[in-house]
């Protein structure tokens, strides 16, 4: 599959996706610099963390007006799937691709450890082959990664099983002491009501191989691989 | 002119920098001290006609300066 992983201005966490894409999950990755106004033969488009434009005047706002942003837009209205990681994740929500936004963590200081995520829900591609039960363990490092929406955008999620993971404790419970940001609910990703488009603050492309202490991030861009594996298959048949 | 744009963060919104200052503010024996909201304030030198100045201020303002998500905002043009 091809993968094109977008650049903005001080994104750096690019070089990480398309290793993790390339040399652990063997599947064909390209970097699109934000002034590109397209994304090629992309399967599927990961928006990398980072601080693009040095996060001024909000995370993401400024990058979402980049010219790449229009063709991600057009290529998730036709369905593409697109994920964004971190700063990747704001993009998406300043963009309006995504509910929300993210804010200033609860602490105010800047996050920087593992934590556990439990998966909401299989009914997305960053979450379909996920193992049930398994409770992912991936880094964070973020300091504006609160996840915020109006009380009705919420129920909404909930009622469209828009939620696709939640920080929880070691042992899986959703507790306060593991929410690390103070995000509602202890969100730490969504998906759009069309499923093809999703965010989360933590970095699974940091957690791909069990040299970096975990490869279960490994288990959201597989989930991936296999989803778009299996709807080029549905289209060749 | 100048387009001068007040930005603060919505009430329902949590706020750990306004709450951050509130305390510092309580802790120096300031007396009376209720919520704090910390903002953006920002100053945008613009030439134009008044109401075409004041349409473009207020589309910028919603589409890019603040987040209709979490933010508010109000200006004034002098």
């Amino acid at each position: 599959m091809n993968f094109a992983v977008l650049q903005f201005p001080a994104s750096n966490c690019d070089q990480d996706a398309v290793h993790a894409l390339r040399h652990v999950l063997g599947q064909s990755a390209r970097f699109v610099w934000h002034k590109e106004t397209s994304l090629g033969n992309a399967d599927a488009v990961i928006v990398p963390g980072g601080f693009s434009y040095g996060d001024y005047l909000r995370t993401g706002a400024i990058a979402r007006f980049s010219p790449v942003m229009a063709a991600v837009q057009e290529f998730a209205a036709k369905g593409g799937p697109v994920l964004g990681i971190c700063n990747g994740f704001q993009i998406l929500c300043e963009a309006g691709l995504l509910p929300g936004a993210l804010i200033r963590n609860r602490s105010l200081q800047f996050r920087c450890e593992h934590v556990f995520l439990k998966t909401v829900t299989k009914n997305s591609p960053f979450t379909g082959t996920i193992p049930d039960g398994k409770l992912l363990r991936i880094p964070i490092a973020h300091g504006e990664g609160c996840y915020f929406a109006d009380a009705e955008t919420i129920a909404r999620l909930k009622a469209n099983d828009q939620i696709l993971w939640r920080y929880v404790s070691a042992t899986g419970e959703l507790t306060d002491d593991a929410n690390p940001n103070g995000s509602l609910d202890n969100i730490a990703g969504v998906c759009n009501e069309r499923r093809n488009v999703g965010g989360l603050m933590p970095h699974p492309e940091r957690a791909c191989e069990a040299l970096l202490g975990s490869a279960d991030g490994r288990l959201i861009f597989e989930s991936l691989v296999r989803a778009l594996e299996s709807k080029s298959l549905a289209k060749a048949a | 002119m100048k387009a001068k744009i007040i930005i603060t963060p919505k009430k329902a919104v949590l706020d750990p920098q306004g709450k951050t200052v509130q305390n510092a503010l309580e802790h120096m024996g300031y007396r009376g001290i209720g919520a704090v909201h910390v903002g953006k304030y920002l100053e945008i030198e613009v030439s134009g006609d008044q109401e075409t100045v004041r349409k473009q201020i207020d589309e910028a303002c919603h589409r890019f300066l603040s987040n209709p998500v979490i933010e508010d905002y109000k200006f004034e043009l002098e």
